[in-house]
């Protein structure tokens, strides 16, 4: 099952190494990792997704909350979240598929960004799932290159990851 | 306020955290450093003959303690051997401290010589590390080092100093400070309430409880409170390999070690309890046998400061994260303060069983391997005689293999912090220094290395070390000729096919190995000359003696668990298995 973890870290040289390292080191998956400073720039607040079962969840959570430069480890997907992931894609745009790929685009509700002679540039925000939609309803064919943030997310309501 | 380099800095946080010896090895990038211990006398330089040496003393000084070990070492080369005694340390939560040089800042990244990234190379096997910036940053860094190393659940912390911050015309204020305090950082210090309070009642109702006591007992200085509990319930305990002494092994209530080579009576207990009381141990595979088989009728209660360690490899039905002693404090407190009694008829009933399994295939029933002949020694009958000769009192450090099996399953450790070895990444190599570590910690007291030939040869340089800093270690090597524990696995799965397992042809003469650097060197042959000559080898008080005594080449550690396979499944001999 997908889980999303957000990590609060402390804004170290070689902190981001170690939750990485933890990761290969005990041989769990990081599918995605998106990290940067907070708004205290001590701190990075790091959000990965991963797979696994109960057990390694518990187990990557009680690891990752071991790591002395770890302030804090949630688990999103156990409650209410949003989660948003921006994707950029470089796609052919040439003759009548200009048409075809602006309207897709309108439908994902993305934008495009930079347009080139037979290329365009679009930007699609949202849950990856909406991205990977995205990815398979314009095709292989047209795409040229694709670049994602990878993750983020937060909880919803009142509750904060805080020190 | 007083003015100091980082390297003289550097030293004084030393000492004000409390070292007394440094145990280290310099070169190039540690100059600076080595120049400040030159000029003070607050801390003892101890120059070993290798940094992995260097560090597994470190290591064992704080076993034998309970204090953090500390160690210095180069950079590069210097840095990466102390790699195995710092990994060493880790696998078994021993708190240390190891500096380690680095080249100057400006050098860094360029592959400059003795260059490597040691906080890369070293993270897998630590608790923490840091890498020291400017010279003001260091005795705060020591004290955090010192902090995260010897609280929660203990661990190795490296500090990586390059060589520019340690710079003798650099002279900053120093300030040792009192308290260290980290955001990140908070280990628990109280079990919960909650869980206490059900877990004692789950252990009040057992019919066939066992405690089963691990490294954390020891390391957790818990031994008295086990012991205190354990007597007040009347209840059988074990000890894992690292947990020995936590309980004494000389009473009636120890029902000896468990796991892959442990007793018949504590694997078939722990195979048929009701109640497990899980204190400071981690369901090691080396214990658990198949996780999926173990203990099928247990509920399982788990003490343990690191919640990691919790449900890990076995899930616990009533975990309580915290300090051993304090948990193990507040179980008794509510026993004594309640009156609660246990069921005492069930639990002699229990007492029965396991007397009765005693009796049958127990460790020290006569049978229980064929008896040493007059040309052929057992390495059980060498562990026996060493216990008496030694009056059990001794500090015994073992390296890994046969040897360390036999000497964790026949002398009986009363004392926690008494059994040294390497538990958790099973070094070879571990017992020389350790020893020297012990017998540092305790000058007066009998300090033996229990060893093979195959392992004193993996740190045997360490001879010239023990004669520099006086250091009378007893090393009983249960020579058998062969790497015994593989070849034994060669024996019972790869059709005694002994790849790679034999030298004899090639092993040293080490009566005359042990006097090429000043030391006493014994070879016993015959069983009826074991005693007498050991007793001669620890009338030697001031000398380092070498005993290298033939033992049977064929003998096996047994039990033996069967794999993949519940607790109770094991080899009792090369014939029998239950």
């Amino acid at each position: 099952m997908k889980r999303l973890i957000s990590v609060l870290l402390e804004n170290e040289p070689g902190s981001l190494s170690r939750v990485v390292g933890l990761f290969s080191q005990r041989g769990y998956n990081i599918d995605s990792l998106s990290v940067a400073p907070t708004e205290d720039t001590t701190l990075s607040r790091l959000t990965l997704t991963t797979v696994g079962d109960d057990h390694t969840i518990e187990q990557i959570t009680k690891q990752l909350n071991k790591l002395i430069d770890v302030v804090k480890v949630i688990d999103l997907s156990e409650g209410v979240h949003i989660e948003r992931e921006l994707m950029l894609l470089k796609v052919k745009a040439s003759g009548a598929a200009r048409a075809e790929i602006k309207r897709c685009v309108d439908i994902f509700r993305g934008q495009i960004v930079d347009v080139g002679p037979t290329t365009y540039v679009v930007q699609i925000m949202g849950e990856s799932a909406k991205l990977d939609a995205f990815i398979e309803a314009l095709g292989d064919a047209v795409i040229l290159e694709v670049v994602r943030t990878g993750v983020c997310g937060l909880m919803r309501g009142e509750k904060s990851l805080k020190i | 306020m007083e003015l100091l380099s980082g390297g003289e800095i550097l030293i004084r946080a030393l000492s004000d955290a409390k070292v007394k010896h440094l145990w280290g090895y310099p070169g190039g990038a540690a100059l600076h450093i080595y120049d400040a211990i030159f000029r003070q006398d607050n801390l003892s330089h101890i120059l070993m003959r290798h940094e992995q040496a260097a560090v597994h003393a470190a290591d064992a000084y704080s076993r034998a303690t309970g204090e953090v070990g500390a160690a210095l070492v180069t950079s590069g080369p210097g840095a990466t051997n102390a790699i195995t005694g710092i990994a060493t340390a880790y696998m078994d939560s021993i708190p240390l401290v190891v500096i380690s040089a680095q080249v100057p800042q400006e050098k860094i990244g360029e592959d400059a010589f003795q260059e490597i990234d040691m906080i890369g190379v070293s993270r897998p096997t630590v608790k923490h590390s840091y890498m020291v910036k400017r010279p003001e940053d260091i005795a705060e860094t020591i004290a955090k080092a010192f902090y995260i190393a010897s609280t929660g659940r203990p661990g190795p912390v490296v500090v990586d100093v390059p060589k520019d911050v340690t710079d003798p015309n650099n002279k900053v204020a120093y300030k040792f400070p009192e308290k260290v305090k980290l955001r990140s950082y908070q280990p628990t210090t109280r079990g919960h309430s909650g869980q206490i309070k059900r877990a004692v009642n789950l252990l009040m109702s057992a019919k066939r409880p066992v405690i089963y006591s691990g490294g954390g007992v020891v390391l957790g200085n818990a031994s008295e409170q086990l012991r205190a509990l354990a007597r007040r319930l009347n209840y059988p305990v074990t000890n894992t390999l690292m947990g020995l002494g936590a309980f004494p092994g000389t009473d009636r209530q120890f029902v000896g070690m468990l796991g892959m080579h442990g007793t018949f009576e504590a694997n078939t207990a722990m195979h048929h309890a009701d109640v497990i009381l899980a204190v400071g141990a981690r369901f090691d595979d080396r214990v658990t046998n198949a996780t999926d088989r173990f203990c099928p009728s247990a509920k399982i209660i788990h003490i343990d400061v690191d919640p990691s360690s919790i449900a890990k490899t076995v899930r616990a039905d009533i975990p309580i994260v915290g300090p051993c002693d304090v948990v193990l404090g507040d179980m008794l407190d509510q026993i004594q303060q309640a009156d609660l009694q246990t069921d005492e008829s069930a639990i002699g009933e229990w007492w029965q069983q396991i007397d009765e399994w005693r009796a049958r295939h127990g460790i020290y029933t006569e049978s229980r391997y064929e008896p040493s002949t007059a040309d052929n020694i057992k390495p059980q009958d060498v562990i026996k005689t060493l216990h008496k000769v030694t009056k059990g009192e001794a500090y015994v450090a073992s390296d890994v293999g046969q040897h360390q099996m036999f000497a964790a399953q026949y002398y009986l450790f009363d004392k926690p912090r008494q059994w040294l070895n390497s538990g958790g990444l099973g070094t070879m190599g571990f017992g020389l220094p350790a020893a020297m570590g012990a017998q540092m910690a305790h000058p007066d007291a009998t300090v033996v290395c229990v060893t093979g030939e195959g392992s004193i040869q993996m740190c045997i340089q360490e001879l010239a070390a023990c004669t520099q800093h006086q250091l009378p270690v007893k090393i009983i090597i249960l020579n058998n000729q062969a790497l015994g524990m593989v070849k034994q696995w060669q024996d019972m799965q790869y059709g005694s096919r002994y790849s790679h397992v034999l030298y004899e042809d090639s092993l040293p003469d080490f009566v005359k190995l042990a006097e090429a650097y000043g030391h006493v060197g014994m070879k016993v042959t015959q069983y009826d000359e074991l005693e007498s000559r050991m007793e001669e080898c620890f009338a030697m008080k001031d000398r380092v003696v070498i005993m290298d005594i033939s033992v049977d080449h064929h003998e096996h550690v047994y039990p033996m668990h069967v794999a993949p396979g519940s607790m109770r499944d094991m080899w009792l001999s090369k014939t029998e298995r239950t």
